[in-house]
């Protein structure tokens, strides 16, 4: 079986070192844009400390070799390939597959 | 067992810290403790005395109070004097006719100023100099003359010969000896001394023994002295020596000095076992001492010899450095050279104004004094030389020979002993910083918290820097100023690199100067960096990813993921008009509306998407953003001032307005809080600013870096007395310098605190330009004022920058996350707990208990 795809935004909408939000499925997807290339992560907005639906606001960083997001409400760190809480591990998000075609980002279905 | 009473005679420096010493003690809860005073007020510093003329309130000069002692369960009592002992019973009784018994009596009644018995001394306007009451009496006397002399140039007469001169009056110092400060200088030392207080408009009048005062012709009075001349003046302030206030023990026959003083053996017990002296009013081995350290080491030793400890007072060193008339003086030891066989080297530095006596032993290998007027810098090295006894490394003459001329032999702090005392105000010896840096004190912030040193007279804080250092160096503790792993420079350095090198991004800089792809320590303080250089639009594409979730959205987010928005209302003024607009926005958007601690109005739960809907409201009625959400100055609070109120001197709130406009948008390490009174009664609470300004009759007063919040800091004065042109141009230099040299997230205060050399330092960088810098530093702040631009003015008028204020980027849906329960009044009252949350989304009612 092959993986639909739904497009969510351009790529110019995701500016470099920053992060979106995006609605999928029902669920609050966080997409983030580290670098000034085309690598876009997707894991889940939902912080589970802070309870709040924020973490697409957040600053991306690499901490010790490992990509992550910082959560602008306490500031713990969430590993974009993996959704592993830097500071408690035994917090996970979930992740979402992510491929960017041309000028366009898309999240499988 | 029932608890010892101690009764202490006078709340002065020396008897509170006698009871703070029993308070700090283990067995403290073994005795009761009754101190009486005959001021009006709890005990306070009277070294700092001459700060009160520089428009410190008596609640500055505060050592203690009515709180420390409630808690503490000390009774105080207040403008009521001790006037008889009974030893035999163990009672006192009071001039109100109050009687206590006591156990043991602690005498810490001071001395009083000696006047010398010249006729015409009685009349008005003779005054001294000693309490803040006398100080009251000086500044009323100033009002009504314009000459003033003092009589005695030694310390305290020179500080109240700066204190008339200040208060706008002619000022001139009459001293019976050849010199100025005969007690601590040599001739040299006072010749220097005394020229460079005549260069400062003050007159200087040796030899002169004052025969009687009479009326005078053009002023007041004239004093005519044995030799034939005269001098004419409105006012005398006398203030030739100390006596031991010694009259209580001497009535009641204790054992006095043949010169006066209450004679005390090493534990301070006078001539009556169960009777104590300690400070100025005790003769311990014929001698007075007339300063506070070792009034403080008495204290201390008869706290402990009534607890049982085995204490020994057993004299004092009587070195002394400090700031006279804005001439840096400083005396150790056998200043004058009267040891037998002993040698001295001599600098004199003329153009400078620079002199230095070193006095050495016979052999020529310790130090046994030293006298340094115009540069003390030797100070620290040479006293703990003396007094730790250290045999001195290499030439004698190295020691007070400019840098350049052969490098001084710094003293090792290695080569103190454990036992050195470093700090003599507060008894802190090199072992106590060691064990405070080995507690986990690892910058002066800490060591001065934990240990108490440098926070006397602060004349120590070099020395304490360098203990420091080697405590950290011996424990192998490398202290890592790194901004975090990605730069391995201090954000001090950082800020050096993005000015000098003209660096305008972030990727710039990491790319030149760092690893990695950042993080959410650096991105921000290179971010702020950026912005207090060159004050570019902080949602630029190339500075967004560097800015805080607040930055970013230009408000503050809240727990759940709102925001909070607060337009500027500078220095708390609004019209009507505002007003209503504001209230208007509240209701429309169905905000928890709240008046801010800044005198402004905050509202909260705003969503994303309604962010730019609030702020074209709030534009189009002409608000500004307020900037709460940066690290930036947040808000200039005012009292309202002269315009309205019966007490105000200045136009505070035009000042505020001024300030606030001036700086409204300067992004700096921290957010920057200020304050402005238009009178000593300090509405505005300046003193816990970033910035606090107080007018008084002659201008403005400056403090710098208060705080309030977690670890509250009073504010130090800074300046006093200044116009708008030059309060503005110190505050425009101190800002720039705090934002280029501060670490990142760091306050004023902690800032303050950490700054090697201190107030002085920052006023030799900011009033004197020490360092050249003062015109980059306005050259550096009016670029910041000049770019200035609303950023949510600014942001409205990009389509594309408000794609971002969208809960989701592919929909117009919002956050289904957000609840809230009504309270008092407003329906967005709080946000909704989790169980709260469930019942709402049932559809089920809430109850709420409010809190009354």
């Amino acid at each position: 079986m092959t993986t639909q795809w739904e497009e969510i935004c351009k790529l110019n909408d995701l500016v470099p070192g920053t992060g979106v939000c995006a609605l999928h499925n029902g669920e609050q997807v966080a997409l983030f844009r580290p670098a000034n290339d085309s690598q876009v992560y997707a894991i889940s907005n939902y912080d589970p400390i802070g309870k709040a639906n924020v973490l697409s606001r957040g600053i991306t960083g690499d901490i010790k070799g490992k990509l992550v997001v910082a959560s602008p409400l306490y500031k713990q760190h969430f590993e974009l390939t993996s959704g592993e809480c830097l500071e408690e591990p035994e917090i996970k998000l979930a992740t979402y597959q992510v491929k960017v075609e041309g000028d366009k980002v898309l999240l499988a279905v | 067992m029932s608890k010892q009473k101690l009764i202490v005679v006078g709340n002065g420096m020396v008897g509170h810290k006698f009871i703070e010493n029993m308070i700090e003690n283990p067995a403290y809860s073994d005795y009761q403790i009754i101190t009486f005073s005959e001021e009006p007020r709890l005990a306070y510093d009277r070294v700092q005395l001459s700060a009160y003329f520089a428009g410190k309130s008596a609640d500055d000069l505060m050592l203690t109070s009515p709180d420390y002692y409630d808690e503490n369960q000390v009774q105080y009592i207040v403008n009521d004097k001790v006037v008889s002992i009974d030893k035999a019973a163990k009672t006192i009784t009071t001039a109100s006719g109050r009687q206590e018994s006591y156990d043991k009596l602690i005498l810490a009644t001071g001395s009083f100023p000696f006047v010398p018995p010249i006729p015409g001394k009685d009349q008005p306007h003779c005054l001294v100099y000693r309490t803040i009451e006398d100080l009251e009496a000086i500044t009323a006397s100033a009002n009504q003359s314009k000459v003033g002399v003092v009589v005695g140039g030694g310390l305290l007469g020179l500080e109240a010969a700066n204190a008339i001169q200040n208060l706008g009056l002619e000022a001139h110092v009459v001293e019976f000896a050849p010199r100025l400060m005969a007690v601590q200088l040599d001739e040299g030392g006072g010749q220097l001394l005394r020229s460079k207080i005549e260069s400062l408009g003050v007159g200087v009048h040796t030899e002169k023994n004052t025969k009687e005062i009479v009326a005078g012709e053009k002023c007041r009075y004239r004093m005519n002295f044995a030799d034939g001349s005269y001098l004419e003046t409105d006012m005398i302030v006398f203030s030739a020596g100390i006596r031991p206030q010694d009259e209580l023990a001497r009535q009641f026959e204790l054992e006095i000095g043949p010169r006066g003083g209450i004679v005390i053996n090493n534990q301070c017990q006078t001539s009556d076992e169960n009777i104590y002296a300690i400070g100025e009013c005790a003769l311990w081995q014929n001698r007075i001492f007339g300063l506070v350290a070792p009034g403080y080491q008495m204290a201390k030793v008869a706290a402990e010899h009534i607890t049982g400890g085995d204490l020994a007072f057993i004299g004092a060193d009587m070195s002394t450095k400090l700031k006279l008339l804005g001439v840096d003086v400083a005396s150790i030891g056998d200043a004058q050279a009267r040891t037998e066989g002993c040698l001295s080297y001599t600098y004199l530095d003329g153009h400078a104004g620079v002199y230095k006596r070193l006095v050495v032993s016979a052999d020529n290998k310790k130090v046994i004094g030293a006298v340094l007027v115009g540069d003390v810098e030797a100070y620290g090295n040479l006293l703990q030389m003396m007094l730790s006894d250290i045999e001195i490394p290499g030439a004698p003459e190295q020691l007070i020979l400019p840098a350049g001329a052969g490098d001084a032999p710094a003293l090792g702090v290695d080569a103190l002993p454990e036992t050195a005392q470093i700090c003599s105000c507060h008894d802190v010896s090199k072992g106590d910083i060691y064990e405070a840096v080995k507690g986990g004190c690892t910058d002066m912030g800490g060591i001065k918290a934990c240990t108490k040193a440098a926070t006397g007279c602060g004349g120590c804080a070099a020395m304490t820097t360098q203990v420091m250092n080697a405590a950290l160096t011996e424990m192998g503790v490398e202290v890592d100023t790194s901004l975090c792993e990605h730069f391995a420079y201090t954000r001090q350095e950082l800020f050096d690199i993005v000015r000098t090198k003209g660096i305008k991004s972030f990727a710039e800089l990491i790319e030149s100067h760092g690893t990695g792809h950042g993080c959410e320590i650096c991105k921000p303080a290179v971010g702020s960096m950026l912005a207090t250089a060159w004050n570019e639009y902080v949602l630029d594409d190339k500075h967004i990813g560097l800015q805080d979730t607040n930055d970013v959205f230009l408000a503050n987010m809240q727990k759940d993921g709102t925001y909070s928005v607060v337009p500027r209302v500078a220095a708390g003024e609004i019209t009507p008009a505002q007003l209503i607009v504001l209230g208007e926005v509240g209701r429309d958007f169905n905000l928890y509306t709240k008046i801010t601690g800044g005198q402004r109005i905050d509202f909260f739960g705003a969503q994303l998407h309604e962010l730019p809907a609030i702020w074209s409201r709030l534009v189009d009625a002409g608000f500004e953003t307020g900037h709460a959400y940066g690290k930036s100055l947040r808000t200039v609070k005012s009292c309202v001032g002269s315009t309205w109120c019966r007490y105000g001197m200045l136009d505070s709130v035009s000042m505020a307005v001024n300030l606030e406009m001036r700086y409204k948008g300067l992004r700096s390490p921290h957010k920057l809080k200020m304050g402005v009174s238009g009178c000593t009664r300090e509405c505005a609470e300046a003193q816990g600013k970033d910035v606090g300004v107080i007018a008084t009759d002659k201008g403005w007063n400056l403090y710098l870096c208060g705080n309030g919040g977690m670890k509250p800091r009073h504010a130090d004065l800074f300046a006093s007395d200044l116009d708008d042109e030059t309060l503005i141009k110190y505050i425009d230099r101190f800002l720039m310098f705090y934002c280029r040299t501060a670490d990142k997230l760091q306050r004023t205060s902690v800032w303050m605190d950490n700054l090697e050399g201190g107030l002085d330092y920052l006023h030799e960088i900011i009033v004197e330009d020490k360092l050249g810098l003062c015109e980059t530093l306005e050259a550096d702040m009016a670029r910041v004022i000049d770019s200035y631009e609303c950023e949510w003015k600014k942001t409205l008028q990009s389509p594309e920058r408000l794609k971002r204020f969208a809960h989701f980027i592919n929909s117009d849906a919002t956050d289904d996350n957000l609840a809230y329960v009504e309270m008092r009044g407003q329906q967005k009252g709080r946000i909704a707990t989790d169980v709260e949350r469930k019942k709402l989304a049932k559809g089920e009612e809430i109850e709420t208990v409010e809190l009354v």
